[in-house]
């Protein structure tokens, strides 16, 4: 294992250092281990906090700001942060109109989020969740844990704050989570496995011709392995899942997210070939987003995700953001 | 059984889970996201550490320590399934300074059920379940037959690590291994070998005591 660390023990809290360092918009509470805005909760707003395993930077700490996320509960890399941070995040971005909990589908995020939400209403919080599950690679059966929350977190995270800052309610700012949610599915591949510093080793074997099809974001396998073919080929079989799952058509927000190890020229490549995929069935990209937004510390691949727009979803995707890793209009 | 078999229990557990760490991360790069050895070292080390430092007077709330501590620094899934394990145990433990062998078995099954609340796994889903489930049935087979607390903890541990074996032959249907579907099939589960790893603490510390409590002149196992 090659790494810009000082000790494996010790990278998320070195992390953490730096990000209070570079961002004088952010407070980063060392104990409790959250990212909030510095200002302080917004009396009247919703509050809106997510969070997770570290390794999937800039999510979620880097959409901390003006527009996207009140704070965000990084836990150590790639495992759930715990009930206490997400339960002292939560009361401390209440402006009295509740907190609303985004949350990807994986079993330790949910339950640790859902034993905080319990401990933050006994406190007298309001605190509703929405959960994010856009993976099409994971079959979506009562037999498995349901989909895995990937990318649409992004578009989540953007639309939801937008509604907040615009003065959402507590059960609207859930209702456009919802929304976002259903209206929007993804599909990842892996080029390489990644290598957790605590174990310093990569989490899989993948030979030099193959690649891992439908992964998620934390270097576990994927649903299938697979010969390595052209980036059109790739983005086919990424689309096609897609469309069988939830027909595309109309305008789109597209992200082509980098996992990490995946230098932009790739990416481009990609979104190339996600353009005329669409174009030639019809469906218009209206907004997109291209570069690392929700990584898998070291991985290459991408994951692609589709929202289905609607020209609410587009007034909200277009409002103004400020935060370290999103911001435009302000 | 005092408070200070409890806590021997918990050191013995968190010395095993030390020292096969790497093998439970192992186990989880092959079904998941290979941190389960790591966030139970985590998790088990907090729980020893807060055992040290609120020194506990009664079995049960060694147990409600132990539960509080991996529910706020194991992460991930276990570290709720667990910690909501040990607080159930505690639950049923109550607040006696002394627990016999037949309320062991209540604490145990109590956990179970906690687990299962909110895991919502059954056996067969190759998860912790599949080692604890049987665990408690034997141990309570023992207890039921006449049999003491040494047997009883040793046929738990031995019915987890049957279970355990089982699990290979499974496809995960809970937790992050469900993605990989039939992918999971001939890796043992690492939840349930990390509850192998608590148990067999169990088995060792009440047979220790069992020793002891052998030699004249000390009182009878309780």
């Amino acid at each position: 294992m090659k790494k810009l660390i000082n000790s494996p023990d010790e990278v998320l809290a070195d992390a953490l250092v730096g990000v209070a360092a570079a961002h004088p918009s952010l407070t980063v509470n060392m104990s409790d281990r959250y990212i909030a805005r510095a200002g302080g909760p917004t009396a009247g707003k919703v509050g809106l906090v997510s969070g997770g395993g570290s390794g999937h930077e800039p999510l979620h700490g880097g959409f901390v700001g003006y527009g996207m996320l009140d704070a965000a509960c990084p836990g150590e890399v790639f495992t759930s942060p715990v009930p206490d941070q997400i339960l002292a995040a939560t009361r401390a971005v209440d402006g009295g109109s509740g907190v609303l909990h985004i949350v990807k589908n994986y079993t330790g995020d949910v339950l640790n989020f859902q034993m905080a939400a319990e401990l933050a209403t006994d406190e007298g919080v309001r605190v509703e969740g929405v959960v994010v599950n856009d993976d099409v690679a994971v079959e979506n059966s009562t037999w498995t844990a349901g989909r895995r929350g990937t990318g649409a977190t992004v578009f989540m995270e953007k639309i939801v704050g937008a509604a907040a800052e615009l003065g959402a309610d507590l059960a609207s700012a859930a209702a456009w989570g919802r929304e976002v949610n259903d209206r929007s599915r993804s599909f990842g591949v892996a080029l390489t496995p990644c290598t957790v510093p605590a174990s310093g080793k990569p989490g899989f074997e993948l030979g030099e011709d193959e690649i891992e099809l439908g992964v998620g974001i934390h270097g576990e396998p994927g649903r299938a392995r697979g010969r390595l073919v052209s980036a059109r080929e790739i983005v086919g079989i990424a689309l096609d899942a897609i469309h069988t799952d939830m027909p595309l058509s109309g305008e789109v927000l597209v992200m082509v997210n980098g996992l990490g190890g995946t230098p932009l020229i790739e990416l481009y490549v990609v979104y190339a070939a996600v353009a005329e995929w669409l174009a030639g069935h019809g469906v218009w990209i209206t907004r997109n987003l291209v570069g690392n937004y929700i990584t898998s510390l070291d991985m290459a691949g991408c994951t692609i995700t589709v929202c289905r727009l609607t020209p609410q979803l587009t007034y909200l995707w277009d409002a103004p953001v400020e935060t370290p890793a999103l911001r435009w209009g302000r | 059984m005092d408070a200070s078999m409890f806590r021997a229990w918990i050191q013995e557990a968190a010395r095993l889970v030390v020292d096969n760490a790497d093998h439970l991360t192992r186990l989880d790069s092959a079904v998941g996201d290979a941190d389960h050895g790591i966030n139970m070292r985590r998790g088990l080390q907090a729980a020893v550490a807060m055992l040290d430092e609120t020194d506990p007077s009664t079995p049960g709330a060694v147990l409600a320590t132990v539960g509080r501590a991996l529910i706020s620094k194991t992460g991930g899934a276990s570290g709720p399934l667990y910690g909501t394990g040990f607080r159930q145990a505690a639950g049923a433990l109550g607040e006696d300074p002394d627990v016999s062998a037949a309320q062991l078995g209540e604490a145990l099954a109590a956990a179970l059920t906690g687990i299962q609340r909110i895991g919502a796994a059954l056996e067969g889903d190759k998860t912790m379940i599949d080692a604890l489930s049987p665990a408690v049935t034997a141990y309570q087979a023992v207890i039921d037959t006449g049999g003491d607390l040494t047997n009883a903890t040793r046929a738990a541990s031995d019915a987890a690590v049957r279970g355990l074996k089982q699990t290979a032959g499974m496809q995960a249907r809970k937790g992050r291994a469900s993605y990989l579907g039939a992918r999971t099939i001939g890796h043992e589960d690492p939840g349930a070998a990390s509850t192998v790893l608590i148990l067999s603490a169990l088995a060792t510390v009440t047979a220790a005591s069992g020793r002891r409590s052998e030699r004249p002149g000390t009182g009878a196992a309780s």
